[in-house]
């Protein structure tokens, strides 16, 4: 038996749930064993027949009212139970937050190591596991030899794929809690305020340089159109005054991690680049096809900036997009 | 700026994009090179070298005249470009020992021309309010400092060559082979494509020996470590505007600089230890954290560092909000001597070298460099000095290159004395006569590697011996005597009395062979080449503005047979130029590891070298400057009559596997002579000075003409030669200045005790104001040096026109004293024995 | 308040690592060392909160001899007192080093508050010591948490979701693994720096553990250096702009 730790919202699974169904099933497959699941709360009957797609034969759901909000300890508790009632082999839960948290639960209870961030899993006597170390800039080659192999699939690495099958059989399931395992339980789920977004936590970040010529008034009016973002600016920039010391970026300024960074007329220092490594993706403007940072982007416009600004503001009001 | 081909052929490939590489295609650009590919590994602007992590400061005084210029024309290039901050720099001094030393250096900025005082602890304060006056004693102030930015001056450089479309760029392009054939560069080859080309430059920093490798030749240079950390935000520079409001601190010695930037503090060290790296061991761009050259900071080597930082600029360091933002080990270029590795590579034709270059120098050298590559010769001197074949033959190997390294890196800021000697990977070079010098006690100095006895301990009752003529000539001084001994003044004395033998000298000797080389030697040399069998002649060789490239002896040892005898540490300079400028049938060989030089002069030489020579050696046998083969005891030699030092006698150069014999046997021979070893301080400096024989790299140089320098004897030859046009029209027209010899007239103007200079001081009027010509050139001492003979200490130094006369009184500034001198010597000629009389061995 | 902060020693790496010839090391000889992101917003949240609250913050290390140097870093942000757990060179499973935190912490005198932990490490990303841990010692434990407040024996802890984040409250002594972004980690002062290099770290060595994750070798993936996908050279780019804004659904 494999098991799978499952979530989902209103609409259906999540995901990496997906994910970590999908491989899950190839492990299930290569050990000869069927595939099971488990998920949490009244509305997980909802998705027996999305998970019948993914090749899940039972569905555990685990309903009781104290369950209904995430309680990590209790999640673990009941994986643990569910784990040892049916006998499985492996649990495998998706590499979230909550995935991660409750398995990690799960794994110190039965003593055995988790293995996270998973990629692929070749089954043989023991489990040979691809998994990530640095954020995916190493692969580690493993093998976990535990009694119950417990892992969490990295994000966003699998490949879904369905099998059509019907829809899981829905088995209740009611664990057995102990005292403590609803110490910590989720209180309530914030909205987030948009309001004016820091440097360090805007999603998107546009910034300039010397390549503004000191003109920063294009790229603030972008910045206005796009919610959750943040301008900033180069070092060569705050030296020349045309910005103040906060907004710079880089090695001795702030360091920035949004979804996607779009650096306008900064020729991408070393120095620049330390700051922004930890955004996910780069969109640069520039007019220098050789400038190092469009090396180091993941899309560019080879353009002037004082242009390009202002059209893609005017194209996002067009769009209908606006703060 | 560049198309996405690489290019297949090119005519100057500069490889290497920092502020050196960035500079030269500039300058190449604008001397008219139009074909030009720059290639770089790393991307652009900032490629990953030393370049990216410098602080960029400029403190323009340095004890050279040479660096000090193209520190200040290096500043006004960047000036030009709108990248210079004019933000002023104060060296401060925490002990008296740097009070002298900052004295030393406002006399240096005085005599090649920067603006500079020196300041009260009050006066630092009130320029930088966050020094911490209590531990220092003063500051020199160096007005004309600043900061620079060369990122973007590189930009701007590699700008103007492309709007010229003389310039194609290669960013994030490999180099991995150099293809030479027949001794040539031919081809760059590249992770990009082969690109041919007629010359190839190397200008890649700390990677320069990789690539150099690449062609089987050596830039003999390793990475070493600078500390610097950044801190901030610093809440006193919030308001500033710019990135520089307060002068650059150093804070000589602790080794260290403290520089506002922006909001942050950059403080600097060369205190640590020495952290040597191995080239090979610097990371890709792809594995470094920031860049392959800021590796991160070795803390525990740090540690004095902060302690210093914390002492000196406290209310900066302890702002509340202000943190180490940034700490890195910045990886530079250190070289054996400290100095730059410039220009053609000795074995390869069309391959450069411009590297081991400070940010504060960089754009002026790329600038010489590009002249010397365009029209054959710089117009500030970076031959003498910063030659990157004054290595050749003995400088390439890791082991020197690593222990003088390291011993100089203390230097950086160090307060080095003029004679200071290395002390490392000694001795590397030794002649025949090494292990008896040794046993007379010499004090070896180094010479192109060669260890040459300064003086010979063993000879001190010569001071008692004539003590009346050097009583007056003592130096008190700690500073003036350093690296000195009265004992010279006394083996002067001796060798004009009696005889002296003088060696190893440690000469560059090399043979130009085939049926085609008078015909170079005459297209190389001033003087004539049509010369018999047997004889000899000196020749100033010059560049075509008529600038020095060298001054050499050449003997003719058959119809194509000619041997250049030059000084020891111009030995690879003066080949690379020679081997550079062959045509047609004539080969270049080396001789200076198998021959052994050994001078006999004085009185007694005759004498003693007739009684044991096989062959006649008389004034009478031996014309001067002719040169003979001699038998002594056994050992084949060639004589020639020849003197550096004034007096009738012989260099007598040997097979080194007999020099040893030949020392013994002139040495036991001459006792009967009263024969003394005699040290290259006599040979080199008191000997030449009395006799105004000038020296190659201090008064011969770039800069002035041989008229200027007195030695145009050998009037205008018909031939054609290097120079020759400048050379005539300098003779034709008045000089704007003229080679004088100079005596101090009084060591002790104000009383105290008697100074003695030691070179590089400037020549003023009575009104104490720096002489200049009037082609701006400032008079400075070149070479100074006691004349027991006459009793003087004796300063060499070109003057205005108007001043060079015999008998005009001036000045000479040293510590920031006055002190006056008289023109003893207007032009050439010596002090001592101005006729030549006992030169050339007339009755006297 | 008493406050534990667990930091790991990990090389700081570049865009691409090189490997041992064994491949089961990162080779690190021109590589210094550092403590990763999520770890120095722990170190920070410490400082902070006992600035606040008034304490101490213990600053607790497993590795080898050399990882002093990263406590002493924690030292100059701001921890006041520092312990290694030598583990020696060998690499620690999680299990194993969940289990000596723990007994350091019980073997201690300091009754601890709250222990901090990064979410997970930078090298491994094994995701559960902090949890870990806090099953050994019985105690109440979030993860992933980029807010956190403490109000007498109560901290509130928010972890972040698309839109917003989860609240949990839960009661001290407690386990709290924390993301970047929790706050913003200070630059050491120089002074601080320097006093940190002559702060004693306390010593002991844990016992080893058994892991079930065998580490067979190291692997550097293909990395992908294409150059950027050029949109356009001129401002009409801007549509293909915005299609990648809509694609990353930030706009």
């Amino acid at each position: 038996m494999v098991l799978a730790l499952l979530e989902y919202d209103d609409d259906g699974l999540d995901d990496v749930s997906l994910q970590a169904l999908t491989l899950a099933r190839d492990v299930a497959e290569q050990a000869g064993e069927s595939l099971e699941a488990i998920a949490f709360g009244a509305g997980a009957e909802a998705v027996a027949e999305e998970a019948g797609d993914h090749g899940v034969e039972t569905l555990h759901v685990a309903a009781a009212d104290a369950l209904d909000d995430y309680a990590p300890e209790a999640y673990g508790r009941a994986v643990v139970q569910c784990a040892e009632e049916i006998g499985t082999e492996a649990v495998i839960a998706p590499g979230t937050d909550r995935g991660a948290e409750t398995l990690s639960h799960a794994a110190s209870k039965l003593d055995v190591t988790m293995a996270a961030e998973v990629t692929d899993v070749e089954v043989g006597d023991s489990y040979e596991l691809t998994r990530q170390r640095w954020g995916g800039t190493l692969i580690e080659h493993s093998r976990l030899t535990a009694e119950t192999n417990l892992l969490t699939v990295a994000a966003n690495e699998v490949s879904v794929t369905e099998t059509g099958g019907d829809a899981a059989e829905v088995s209740s399931f009611s664990p057995e809690l102990e005292d403590g395992d609803l110490r910590v339980q989720l209180t309530e789920v914030e909205e987030s305020d948009v309001e004016g977004v820091p440097l360090g936590e805007a999603r998107v970040v546009v910034s300039g340089g010397r390549g503004t010529g000191g003109d920063f008034s294009e790229l603030e009016a972008l910045v206005e159109r796009v919610p959750n973002a943040a301008l900033g600016s180069s070092r060569a920039a705050v030296n020349e005054g045309w910005r103040p010391h906060d907004d710079q970026i880089g090695q001795t300024g702030a360091k920035i991690a949004p979804e996607i960074y779009v650096p306008a007329g900064i020729s991408g220092a070393v120095q620049h680049m330390v700051g922004c490594k930890g955004a996910e993706t780069i969109l640069a403007i520039n007019t220098d096809p050789e400038a190092a940072i469009i090396q180091k982007a993941d899309w560019a416009v080879i353009a002037d900036l004082h242009e390009v600004a202002p059209a893609i503001a005017e194209e996002l009001e067009a769009r209908g997009h606006s703060e | 700026m560049s198309s996405n081909e690489f290019p297949s052929t090119a005519g100057t490939v500069v490889i290497g994009a920092g502020i050196v590489g960035s500079s030269l295609v500039g300058e190449l650009a604008e001397r008219g090179r139009d074909d030009i590919l720059l290639i770089d590994k790393g991307p652009l602007s900032d490629p990953g070298g030393s370049t990216g992590h410098a602080s960029n400061f400029i403190f323009p005084v340095e004890h050279s005249k040479d660096m000090t210029q193209l520190t200040s024309d290096s500043r006004d290039i960047y000036r030009e470009f709108d990248t210079f901050n004019n933000s002023g720099g104060i060296e401060v001094a925490r002990t008296d020992e740097r009070m002298e030393e900052l004295k030393r250096r406002v006399v240096s900025a005085k005599a090649f021309g920067e603006d500079a005082e020196l300041l009260t602890p009050e006066e630092v304060e009130e320029l930088v309010p966050y020094v911490n006056t209590d531990i220092i004693k003063g500051g020199f102030h160096s007005k004309g400092a600043g900061t620079c930015d060369p990122l973007r001056a590189g930009e701007l450089y590699r700008q103007q060559a492309d709007e010229k479309d003389a310039l194609r760029t290669a960013p994030n392009t490999e180099v991995q082979d150099l293809h030479v054939e027949d001794g040539e560069i031919t081809a760059v080859e590249t992770d990009k494509g082969t690109v041919e080309a007629d010359e190839v430059v190397i200008a890649a920093g700390l990677w320069s020996p990789e690539i150099a490798d690449m062609a089987g030749v050596d830039i003999p240079l390793t990475p070493a470590v600078h500390q610097m950390v950044s801190v901030g935000p610093i809440e006193r520079f919030e308001d500033g505007e710019g990135e520089i409001n307060y002068p650059v601190i150093r804070d000589m010695d602790t080794q260290m600089y403290e520089r506002q930037h922006g909001n942050d503090i950059e403080v600097g060290s060369y205190e640590h230890r020495p952290i040597l790296w191995d080239v090979e061991d610097v990371p890709s761009i792809e594995e470094s954290p920031l860049s392959p050259t800021q590796p991160p900071l070795t803390e525990d080597a740090f540690e004095p560092s902060m302690e210093h930082a914390l002492e000196i600029i406290p209310d900066v360091l302890d702002d509340p909000d202000a943190g180490i933002r940034h700490s890195i080990d910045g990886l530079l270029s250190v070289t054996p001597d400290g100095h730059p590795l410039l220009g053609p590579i000795p074995e390869v034709d069309g391959l450069w070298s411009c590297a081991a270059i400070w940010i504060k120098e960089a754009p002026a050298i790329a600038r010489e460099v590009s002249k010397w590559m365009t029209k054959g010769h710089p117009d500030i001197d970076i031959v003498a000095h910063d030659h990157v074949a004054r290595f050749d033959e003995y400088g390439e190997t890791n082991e020197f290159v690593k222990s003088r390294a390291h011993e100089g890196y203390q230097k950086i800021y160090g307060i080095v004395h003029p004679r200071e000697q290395w002390q490392s990977t000694r001795p590397l070079r030794t002649s025949a006569f090494y292990n008896r010098q040794e046993d007379l006690d010499a004090e070896f100095f180094e010479a192109g590697g060669w260890e040459r006895p300064r003086w010979f301990e063993s000879n001190a009752d010569l001071v008692d011996k004539y003590e009346d003529q050097i009583s007056d000539l003592q130096r008190p001084n700690e500073w003036d005597s350093r690296w000195w001994s009265d004992i010279i003044l006394g083996e002067h004395l001796h060798l004009r009395n009696n005889v002296g033998m003088v060696g190893d000298t440690g000469f560059g000797i090399f043979d130009i062979i085939g049926s085609d080389a008078e015909e170079n030697m005459e297209r190389l040399c001033v003087a004539s080449m049509d010369i018999d069998v047997d004889d000899a002649v000196y020749t100033p060789i010059l560049a075509p503005n008529a600038g020095f490239v060298a001054d050499l002896t050449v003997a003719r040892l058959g119809k194509n047979h000619y041997r250049v005898i030059t000084g020891g540490a111009h030995a690879g300079q003066d080949k690379t130029w020679f081997g550079n400028h062959l045509e047609g049938d004539a080969e270049l060989i080396g001789r200076s590891s198998e021959l052994c030089t050994l001078g006999v002069w004085g009185p007694n030489a005759e004498g003693l070298m007739d009684s044991i020579s096989e062959e006649p050696m008389t004034a009478d046998s031996f014309d001067f400057a002719e040169m003979k083969d001699v038998t002594i005891n056994g050992v084949s030699a060639k004589a020639l009559r020849i003197s550096y030092v004034g007096e009738f006698g012989w260099e007598i150069y040997a097979p080194m596997d007999r020099g040893q014999r030949l020392w013994d046997t002139i040495y036991e021979a001459g006792q009967e002579f009263d024969i003394r070893p005699v040290g290259t301080g006599v040979y080199g400096e008191t000997g030449r000075m009395e006799k105004g024989y000038r020296l190659m790299g201090a008064e011969l140089e770039i800069d002035y003409n041989p008229a200027e320098a007195g030695l145009t004897f050998h009037g205008v030859k018909d031939a054609d030669f290097i120079g020759k046009e400048a050379y005539a029209a300098a003779i034709d027209e008045e000089n704007a200045a003229t080679l004088c010899t100079l005596s101090v007239t009084d060591h002790a103007p104000d009383g105290g005790e008697p100074r003695f200079m030691t070179g590089g001081e400037p020549i003023l009027d009575q009104d104490g104001d720096v002489l200049i010509d009037e082609e701006g050139r400032r008079s400075y001492v070149t070479s100074a040096g006691t004349g027991p003979s006459v009793g003087k200490h004796l300063l060499l130094s070109y003057l205005p026109q108007e001043y060079a006369e015999e008998g005009q009184e001036l000045q000479v500034e040293y510590f920031g004293q006055q002190y006056p001198v008289e023109v003893e010597v207007a032009g050439n000629g010596g002090v001592f024995d101005p006729d030549n009389d006992r030169l050339f061995r007339n009755e006297y | 308040m008493e406050i534990l902060t667990a930091i790991k020693r990990v090389p700081e790496t570049g865009a691409k690592v090189s490997l041992t010839d064994d491949k089961l090391d990162i080779d690190t000889t021109s590589l210094g060392f550092t403590f990763s992101p999520h770890e120095e917003c722990a170190v920070e949240e410490g400082v902070q909160l006992v600035e606040e609250h008034g304490g101490n913050v213990t600053v607790l290390t497993l590795g080898e001899e050399d990882a002093t140097e990263q406590v002493r870093s924690a030292i100059a942000m701001g921890a006041d007192d520092g312990i290694l757990l030598d583990g020696g060179d060998a690499e620690w499973g999680p299990a194993g080093t969940a289990k000596a935190i723990a007994e350091a912490v019980e073997g201690s005198d300091t009754d601890f508050d709250l222990l901090l932990f990064g979410n997970e490490s930078a090298d491994t990303a094994n995701h559960q010591v902090g949890v870990r841990v806090a099953e050994e010692l019985g105690l109440p434990c979030v993860t992933g948490i980029k807010d956190l407040d403490v109000d007498g024996g109560t901290a509130v802890a928010k972890r972040e979701i698309p839109g917003g984040s989860e609240v949990y409250e839960i009661d001290l002594p407690a386990v709290v693994t924390v993301k970047e972004g929790l706050n913003e980690p200070r630059y050491p002062s120089m002074r601080a720096k320097m006093q940190a290099r002559k702060a004693s770290v306390e010593q002991t060595e844990p016992e080893p553990h058994d892991e079930g994750l065998e580490l067979v070798e190291l692997e550097v993936p293909e990395t992908d250096d294409s150059p950027a996908e050029i949109l356009g050279e001129s401002p009409e780019a801007a549509e293909d702009v915005v299609d990648v804004l809509e694609e990353l659904e930030v706009v």
